[in-house]
């Protein structure tokens, strides 16, 4: 059954809330939870897609803005928790446990590194920014792994999840339904973005851009915005895991986590606005089942990716819907 | 600080250098002619170093064990090649990403699966387990001296394959023009079947000869792989010599800034704080090296554009 991809996007996009309402009425936080954790996944890959699927930019270091996020978190809540302000130097400032404000400083400390990276990476292309963005993830790794101030390679754990007002985080559905909130709210951005004269002049930068230069606009600025926007989202869903979680680690910072944002993206089919969120919840999905079938199920996950990439270059949503993607 | 602990250290930084060697030559050569960006190079890493430790635990021969890392890394490269890797040639570089990566999750957990999660331990051999005495009175690990030596040996052998015979003039025509070669006569899927499993076997030594002084264990390839990257993004992707270069650069920054770092602070603050400030930063500082080379040149020290 083919459809058009805007209806089978509302269907899939419907699909989650779905599945965490069906596990409250059943009574299976458990359930919930997962739901909560494909759509943090997924809001991190929403984040990459804008500077890989629009922009073809493929970094494989985003992993940076959501370790960032989730240290931005981290960070706030222990010094709230501990009630120890924390020390910057010039300044002191307070920890928090108020969910607005740790958004708004993993926002901020994440485009604020997307930009310095941006600045220096996206002066190479191809195979070097590949390479640089991987680098840069190593950076932060090794730097949170030797640095002993917040639990160093062990990681810090924050006991209770922090406050949203008029809401109660502790509670599963709650916290979930602020988390597809935050997606909702994220894509609605992203397509308005994508709509706009910066997504056009984006996506054409990365079809030819020669041609947008004699146009008179620059792409290496174009790139450096949407890299900002795309880091800065992905550190919006660190903190988010972190928070579902209550705790951070490096292997958030990990190559690992780089990676599977691209898989992600690249499950559910590449350049669509709704693909990552597909290709996130798939991934939950399988690692779920999978993880109860074998202990090796990363070879299953493989399997499946190397056939995605090799055969099915669309994706989920490229083999399930009529009409042709952006990157076709 | 002595100049005998310096000079242990600048060796140690040589030998971390030389075998990062071995894992970027065969990176930059894979893609240099094949234009491949393979992220699976790290577990043809693992590979040789598992195959060398099992064959060590079955015979006892560490030459044996070299022998086996070269031909099981070398063969793995044939096979992946051949089922997988040729399949991506003239795919743009997302899809080889991706299809490495699904590779390094196979090849990772297909080796948990075999070998278990508990690392393995390839002894040194005791012909070299003990120190030399170098000029100058300095003792040092005699198994450290002979990888530095065996790695610049296999460095020449590299430089001579590449410059001085047939084979390694078909390389270079390669890198330079794939159709022209092609049309006259070079079978060119052999060749580059021939390039990676060249590459794989130069992994597979690394792996072992890394693997005596370290452990054997699933995910060892990652962290080198992405030195090895950074590596040839210094020397510039492509070109062995600049392998060479940054491979060197890479090992002594590493391992002197991680010695040097903290005793410098030491002057500045108090000894605790100069030693965690200290090796934080000493983590970072190879990245920092490779951005300053991408500011002044962004195709790398010997890269062409």
């Amino acid at each position: 059954m083919m459809l058009p991809e805007r209806t089978l996007n509302i269907i899939l996009f419907l699909a989650l809330p779905l599945v965490a309402v069906i596990a409250l009425a059943l009574d299976e936080p458990f359930i919930i939870t997962l739901a909560t954790r494909a759509a943090i996944l997924a809001l991190a890959a929403v984040g990459l897609n804008l500077a890989l699927g629009l922009g073809g930019l493929v970094s494989l270091g985003h992993a940076v803005f959501f370790g960032l996020g989730g240290y931005a978190m981290g960070i706030l809540a222990s010094h709230a928790q501990s009630f120890t302000p924390l020390d910057l130097g010039l300044f002191t400032l307070d920890g928090t446990k108020s969910m607005p404000i740790i958004w708004l400083v993993a926002v901020t400390v994440s485009a604020f590194a997307a930009l310095l990276i941006g600045l220096l990476a996206l002066r190479t292309a191809g195979v070097y920014f590949i390479m640089i963005t991987l680098a840069f993830g190593q950076m932060f790794y090794y730097f949170t792994i030797s640095w002993p101030a917040y639990g160093g390679e062990d990681g810090l754990s924050i006991y209770v999840r922090n406050s949203f007002p008029g809401l109660n985080t502790l509670d599963p559905i709650q916290f979930f339904a602020l988390v597809f909130g935050v997606l909702a709210a994220v894509l609605w951005l992203m397509g308005r973005i994508e709509r706009s004269s910066f997504g056009l002049a984006l996506g054409s930068a990365r079809q030819n851009a020669v041609r947008v230069e004699t146009v008179g606009l620059s792409p290496f600025r174009l790139r450096l915005v949407a890299f900002v926007i795309s880091g800065a989202v992905t550190g919006l869903a660190g903190a988010l895991f972190a928070d579902l979680n209550r705790f951070v680690s490096p292997t958030m910072f990990s190559w690992q986590m780089s990676g599977e944002f691209i898989v992600f993206i690249v499950l559910g089919g590449i350049g669509r606005l709704y693909g990552p969120v597909v290709g996130a919840c798939l991934f939950v999905l399988l690692e779920h089942m999978l993880s109860g079938v074998s202990d090796f199920w990363l070879i299953y996950l493989g399997a499946v990716l190397l056939l995605v990439v090799l055969f099915a270059r669309g994706g989920v949503i490229g083999a399930l819907a009529n009409g042709r993607g952006v990157h076709d | 600080m002595t100049t005998l602990l310096l000079i242990e250290q600048v060796l140690n930084g040589l030998q971390a250098g030389i075998m990062l060697f071995l894992m970027a030559a065969g990176l930059t050569l894979i893609f240099g002619v094949m234009g491949l960006i393979n992220l699976a190079h790290g577990s043809l890493y693992m590979i040789g170093a598992f195959a060398a430790a099992a064959v060590a635990a079955a015979t006892g021969s560490f030459l044996l064990a070299l022998f086996a890392s070269l031909v099981a890394a070398a063969a793995a490269g044939v096979v992946i090649e051949l089922a997988v890797i040729r399949r991506l040639y003239d795919r743009d570089h997302l899809d080889q990403v991706l299809a490495t990566f699904a590779l390094i999750l196979i090849l990772s957990e297909g080796t948990r699966w075999l070998f278990g999660s508990f690392p393995l331990y390839l002894d040194v051999p005791t012909i070299l387990s003990g120190p030399v005495i170098l000029p100058g009175g300095i003792a040092y690990p005699a198994y450290r001296l002979v990888i530095i030596l065996v790695g610049l040996a296999v460095a020449a052998g590299l430089f001579l394959l590449i410059g001085r015979t047939r084979i390694g003039i078909q390389i270079r025509a390669g890198e330079a023009d794939r159709e022209m070669i092609a049309a006259l006569g070079v079978n060119i899927s052999a060749l580059y079947t021939m390039v990676f499993a060249l590459g794989a076997a130069l992994a597979g030594l690394a792996g072992a000869l890394v693997g005596a002084i370290q452990s054997v264990q699933v995910g060892m390839g990652e962290p080198v792989l992405i030195l090895a990257f950074v590596v040839i993004v210094i020397g510039g992707i492509g070109s062995i010599k600049g392998a060479l270069v940054g491979a060197l650069l890479v090992g002594l920054t590493d391992t002197l800034g991680g010695v040097l770092l903290p005793l410098a602070l030491g002057g500045l603050m108090d000894a605790s704080s100069a030693t965690s400030i200290g090796s934080a930063v000493a983590s970072m500082l190879i990245y920092v090296l490779m951005a300053v080379v991408l500011i002044f040149r962004p195709t790398g020290l010997y890269g062409t554009a």
